[in-house]
């Protein structure tokens, strides 16, 4: 059986509108992943599906089974509550590691660290002797 | 030691999705929903209690309004910028932004609400100096990211969290 025949002929178009849109978002951020330079460029791009993209899907998915099923489908509320409040902690972990390695490896692309921060790796010295304000670890260093 | 009731919007919050989640109001899942919730307030009451106290609830919408437009304008920007001939050649790069919070609760949302638009990524946050540090993918004015950052969410943030 196939359900969607069952959908009012609005309800089917305003389904299939917002899911392929939302699937167009996330196919335009995988492309960017491709054609985007620096790691710092491409970490951008995936943010297209996880924000537009997913609320698309979502609200495709809400209305899809709110119709069909005549009573309000909230699930999908959760899931893009948990999305916005997760994201965010794997894009940092993953630039911030990247800016890590960068730093370490003395790459001139990146911005040194703050004077008040080294990281554990030797070599850093370069940028972090002079320039310091406030100096609040002046015996340490 | 705290009571479970001293974070009622968590509590709220908890009991919200609970009923959400079981996609009933039925007697039985009420009862089990605010077992769980008043559980897990008293779960969170023994740890040591974020200091912040949400108020301005109407600053709050409209930062929210704002913030979701600007997702929607950054999304449809992001997306001509991948499409575009040459998009490798954009000038993208960091820039350092002083900060005038300090607050935890603020610095958490600014970071959220940057990292979940496109096109801008909180890095790094320096707590000596009060900097954080953003990458943008196409970067023209520095200046303007810094006035961006302050004027439309920081001093609104900072309102919120006070």
């Amino acid at each position: 059986m196939n359900h969607a025949a069952a959908l009012p002929v609005w309800a089917q178009l305003a389904v299939a509108f917002l899911l392929v849109a939302g699937a167009g978002l996330a196919l335009i951020g995988s492309l960017g992943l491709l054609r985007l330079r620096t790691f710092y460029q491409r970490v951008h791009a995936p943010t297209l599906g996880t924000t537009m993209g997913i609320m698309l899907v979502l609200a495709s998915s809400m209305i899809f089974f709110t119709v069909l099923e005549s009573r309000l489908v909230m699930h999908e509320v959760l899931i893009g509550f948990f999305m916005v409040v997760t994201t965010p902690i794997t894009l940092m972990l993953l630039t911030r590691a990247a800016l890590y390695r960068d730093r370490s490896e003395q790459s001139e692309e990146v911005p040194p660290a703050a004077p008040s921060y080294t990281p554990a790796s030797e070599g850093s010295g370069a940028q972090g002797t002079a320039s310091g304000p406030a100096a609040p670890s002046g015996p340490s260093g | 030691m705290r009571r479970p009731f001293s974070y009622p919007l968590i509590l709220a919050g908890l009991f919200g999705t609970w009923l959400i989640l079981n996609e009933s109001a039925a007697p039985g899942t009420i009862i089990l929903g605010a077992a769980a919730a008043v559980l897990a307030g008293s779960a969170l009451a023994a740890l040591p209690p974020p200091r912040t106290k949400l108020r301005r609830i109407g600053v709050a919408l409209s930062l929210m309004r704002d913030v979701f437009v600007e997702i929607v304008r950054s999304n449809n920007a992001v997306a001509q910028i991948i499409l575009a001939p040459g998009a490798g050649e954009r000038s993208s790069g960091f820039v350092r932004i002083p900060l005038d919070t300090r607050n935890p609760a603020a610095l958490t949302a600014l970071a959220c609400i940057v990292t979940a638009t496109p096109g801008t990524i909180w890095v790094e946050y320096d707590s000596a100096e009060s900097t954080m540090l953003l990458h943008v993918l196409d970067l023209v004015d520095e200046e303007e990211w810094v006035r961006i950052i302050k004027d439309r969410y920081e001093t609104r943030l900072m309102e919120i969290f006070s």
